[in-house]
Parts: C-alpha cells; structure tokens; sequence
C-alpha cells in the first residue's frame, strides 16, 4: 500500500463527505421550496436572493441555540446516540462510484471511495446498523415519548430491512455480482427498472420505511409523540439527526440510481468521464423530488397497518419477485435472452395477484388489532 | 514491523479491552454497548483476513440483530439493569486456571501447525474467495450436505416462532 494511494483515499472521503454535507444543506432548501410550490406558497425567500442563504441561516441558528440535556437521561448514551445515527448516513456511500475513472495528476483516479465485491451487502449492513442511534436515542432520554418513538421507528425499520433485502437480490441475480460498480456496468444495455419493475418499487417503498420518510414518518407523529425519539434534542444534537435523515434520503436515491437506473451511466459517458457524476446528479434530483412529492400527497400510515403491510404484502411479494426473477434467468439461460422480459410481466402480474389477495387481508387485520386494543 | 500487523495489534487490543468491559461494568446497556464494540472488532480481523464477506455477515448478523435484540430486552426490563452485588464468586481462581490452560493448549497445538510462523500470502488481483465460497456451499464435493441441514434446522426454527407466536382462538 503506498502513500499516494493512501493520499487518494482520505481526500476522496473528505470529498464525498463535504458534498454530502453541502447537498443535505440545499436538500432541506429543495424540499421547503418544492412543498411550498405543491401547496401553492412561495417558501422561504427572505434569506439572500431567492432564499438561497436559508440553510446557511438554519445552520448559524442551530448550533447558537442552546443544548440542554435532561437531568435524568443517561449522559452518555444520550451524547453517543446522534453521533452512531450520523454516522452510517455518512459512511453507506463508500462503496457506490460516481462515475468511471479519469486521469488526474498523471495518476489513474476512478470516481469513487473503493468498490467492493460485496458492496450490496455492506449498503445492507451499514443500514441495519442505523437502527442504533434512533434506539438509544429514545432509550437514553428518559421520557416516554421518546422511548415510544424510538421502539415504533426500530421495529418499522427491522421489518422492512427484510424486504429491502429481497428487492436488492433481483439486480445481484441479473448482474451475477455483488458488487455495486459490475452492477452498474452490467445496466449498459438496459436499466435494470425495466426487468425488475417490482423490485424497484418495493425497494423504494421500503427504503422509504427504513429512512423514516413520509408516509411512513411514524417515530416523528407529533400528534401522538410529540416529536418521537428526538424530543429531548436541541441545538447541535437535534441538527445531527435531522442531517442524519436528509443524509440517508440521499444515500438512498443513490443507490436506487446505482441499482436500477444505470447509476452513472448514460449516453457518451464512455467518452467523456466526467459525464458520469452528471448523470447520477440528474438522477438523484428526480427521485429526491419523488419522495418530496409523495410527502406532500400521501397521508401518514396508521401503526398496525404500516407493520401489516410490511410483512403481509410486502414482505411475500418481495419474496415472490427473487423467485420470479431466477425463474426468468434460467428461462433465459435455456432458450434465449429474449426470456428476460419474462421476469418483469411475471412479477407485474405475481404483483397485481398479491395486491388483490392482500387487500381486504390487511383491512381485516387492522380492524382485528382495533378491536383488540379495546 | 508491518503496518497490517501494528493494525491487526491495535485492533486485538480493541476488541478483548472491550470483551472485557463487557464483564466488568455494571450498566447492562453500556455491557451490550461494549458487546457491539467486540463484534465490530472481529468483523475488523475478518477483513484483514481478506474475508470481506464474514466481515459483512458479521455485521449484519451479529451487530444488526442479535444486539439489536439484546437492547431491546434490555430496555423493556428496565428495573434490573443495574446490579451492585460482586461481580466475582468464590470459583474465580479455577476459572482463570482452566482458561490459561485452555489459552496455553491452543497456542500448542496450533504451533505444532506448519504454517504457524508463515506470512499470509497476499491475494492477487483476480482472486475471488465469494465466488468460491459460494461455489463451496452448492457443490456436492464440498460443502452442500452441511448447508442444507443448517437451512433446515433455520427454517424448523422459524416455523417453531411462528408457532410459539401463534394466537390461538
């Protein structure tokens, strides 16, 4: 390992992890003015020219406003939880390129932390790991509501982990590779949201769950929990967990880019590197203004029915999608890559026939949870 | 003095000062704490074993969870989580004699090994240790009895949860 290596290393985390910080600053910017336009206000504009000083007002605020810690939390544990709920948003990126190589320095510097051959299981990983900030959050600071708001958020994200788990092995299969880079390379003809239609919507439908993210907010209801598992925070502490969270909306839609949209790929990036992360930016803000979208249109889904329709529907059809898709590979195998197109009509269809027999399935449960809750 | 091995001593340091931090504080949160710390240390040495796949397994399994489980019982007892009595009893001195021994034989037979004071050899570019692994678990050569019995013993046991949880009316 020699040192002009080690020299690439560091600077391109530092890099990654000051656009990251710089992107979720604008994030909160895109989101307040997307909202607004969708509920026919101006949002914020009084900062700088057209607003666009607002986050760096909302940061100023935030680390003047005064910290207090409760005199009954558990001290360490409440300073270690916004640290460990930072951290995976900052580190599940390591493995994603953002583009292929280009030659900077007379030095060979591909776009990218590291691309490990088993990328998709370190994202998977990183992301069960983020479970901890929000337990001990909620644990350490000695009030009801949060403890509350911190068992619903772990027990929502333990169940959708499964199937965000599932969704991810259709794009292993059809890449044959566990690595996010082969992955990528293998969506050059086609993106792999057209043979795994499904997959994508049940991997976004569940990172959506599992980063916390409207409708399924449900650790943040203010109406039950005041504020969830953050209710004690203020000040620094309370911005690393809203940091936290638009960290992960990013990390996500990366990675939903990375396995079914191509990633960096797109028309003569082989020619011009530097095309790449362009592509991937284009990308990412599509899919960051869908989840912006489905915030200000879907209402938050009750508890019992969020948990139902995790291990009911979700949870079988994932299951039934990982069967369908290597079904489709060894039809492929057999008589000719034209079968792949097999895999996206028989999961639509396995979809449409789980959405119809889950229907009144979930209805029926929740209305048993009713009944037995009086 | 190779910077793998000063990695592979500072990360054994780690790993057993937190193994023993797990026995000795009396919080049961900080203990599971401490507990994750341990196993984050031994997902460390698997990747410095060119293991990446355990390193990754271990995570995901032992730290995303059976912790995880851990904290939650935890928390949801929460009178016994602290404890004031002594944290040794009277057998303490023969527990520490059958580990030294135990300690002592496995150096033993392990220097006995021929390769005991052999580097590792460094894996070339082309090397894949998933594909053979994988490779490993579904040929019939290898290692597919054994991975089959375990994915049955697995689903037996899912199938006893489901039962153990199953409300009956």
């Amino acid at each position: 390992m020699d040192l002009a290596l080690l020299l690439e290393w560091i600077i391109k985390s530092l890099v990654l992890i000051l656009i990251l910080l710089t992107s979720f600053a604008y994030l909160t910017f895109y989101e307040r003015k997307a909202l607004a336009r969708i509920q026919v206000r101006i949002g914020p504009n009084r900062a700088g020219p057209g607003g666009w000083l607002q986050p760096v007002a909302d940061a100023v605020k935030l680390i003047f406003k005064e910290e207090l810690t409760p005199a009954k939390a558990y001290k360490v544990i409440f300073v270690i939880a916004p640290m460990l709920t930072l951290l995976p948003a900052l580190i599940i990126l390591a493995v994603v390129p953002f583009g292929s190589s280009i030659t900077l320095f007379g030095r060979q510097v591909s776009l990218g932390i590291t691309d490990i051959n088993v990328g998709v299981l370190y994202i998977m990983a990183v992301a069960s790991i983020s479970v901890y900030g929000i337990v001990l959050a909620g644990w350490s600071s000695n009030n009801k509501y949060a403890m509350l708001g911190g068992i619903r958020s772990s027990a929502q994200m333990i169940s959708y982990e499964l199937a965000l788990g599932l969704s991810i092995i259709g794009p292993i299969l059809l890449a044959e590779s566990m690595s996010i880079g082969e992955i990528i390379d293998a969506q050059r003809g086609i993106w792999f949201l057209f043979l795994q239609p499904v997959g994508a919507i049940i991997f976004w439908t569940a990172t959506l769950a599992e980063v916390n993210r409207s409708p399924f907010d449900m650790p943040e209801a203010e109406q039950e929990l005041t504020a969830g598992y953050h209710v004690e925070y203020s000040g620094m502490k309370f911005a690393l967990f809203f940091i936290a969270e638009y960290m992960k909306m990013i990390a996500v839609s990366v990675i939903l880019a990375a396995l079914f949209l191509g990633g960096y790929r797109g028309p003569f990036v082989d020619q011009v590197p530097l095309l790449g992360p362009l592509y991937l930016f284009v990308k990412v803000f599509v899919l960051l203004f869908i989840m912006i979208w489905v915030r200000a249109t879907l209402p938050r889904i009750r508890y019992d029915r969020l948990m139902a329709f995790g291990w009911k529907l979700l949870f079988p059809l994932a299951l039934t999608n990982v069967f369908l898709t290597a079904v489709g590979i060894i039809l492929a195998d057999t008589y000719g890559p034209a079968f792949l197109w097999s895999i996206p009509l028989m999961s639509i269809l396995a979809f449409l026939v789980v959405n119809y027999l889950a229907r009144d399935r979930i209805a029926t449960a929740s209305a048993q949870a009713v009944s037995f809750r009086r | 003095m190779t910077a793998l091995q000063i990695i592979f001593l500072i990360t054994a340091v780690i790993t057993l000062g937190a193994a023993a931090m797990v026995v000795i504080t009396r919080n049961l949160v900080h203990a599971a704490l401490w507990l994750i710390m341990t196993f984050f240390g031994i997902s460390v040495l698997y990747v410095l074993l060119n293991a990446g796949f355990l390193a990754v397994a271990q995570v995901v399994i032992y730290i995303g969870a059976i912790s995880i489980l851990m904290i939650f019982a935890i928390m949801l007892t929460r009178r016994v989580q602290q404890d004031f009595g002594p944290q040794t009893n009277a057998a303490w001195p023969w527990a520490l004699v059958i580990a030294a021994a135990l300690f002592g034989g496995l150096i033993w037979i392990f220097s006995g090994w021929g390769n005991f004071f052999t580097q590792a050899p460094v894996m070339g570019e082309r090397a894949d240790p998933l594909r053979q692994l994988g490779m490993a678990l579904v040929s019939p050569e290898q290692y597919v009895i054994p991975f089959e019995v375990a994915s049955v013993m697995l689903t037996a046991a899912l199938i006893g949860a489901i039962m153990v949880a199953w409300e009956r009316k």
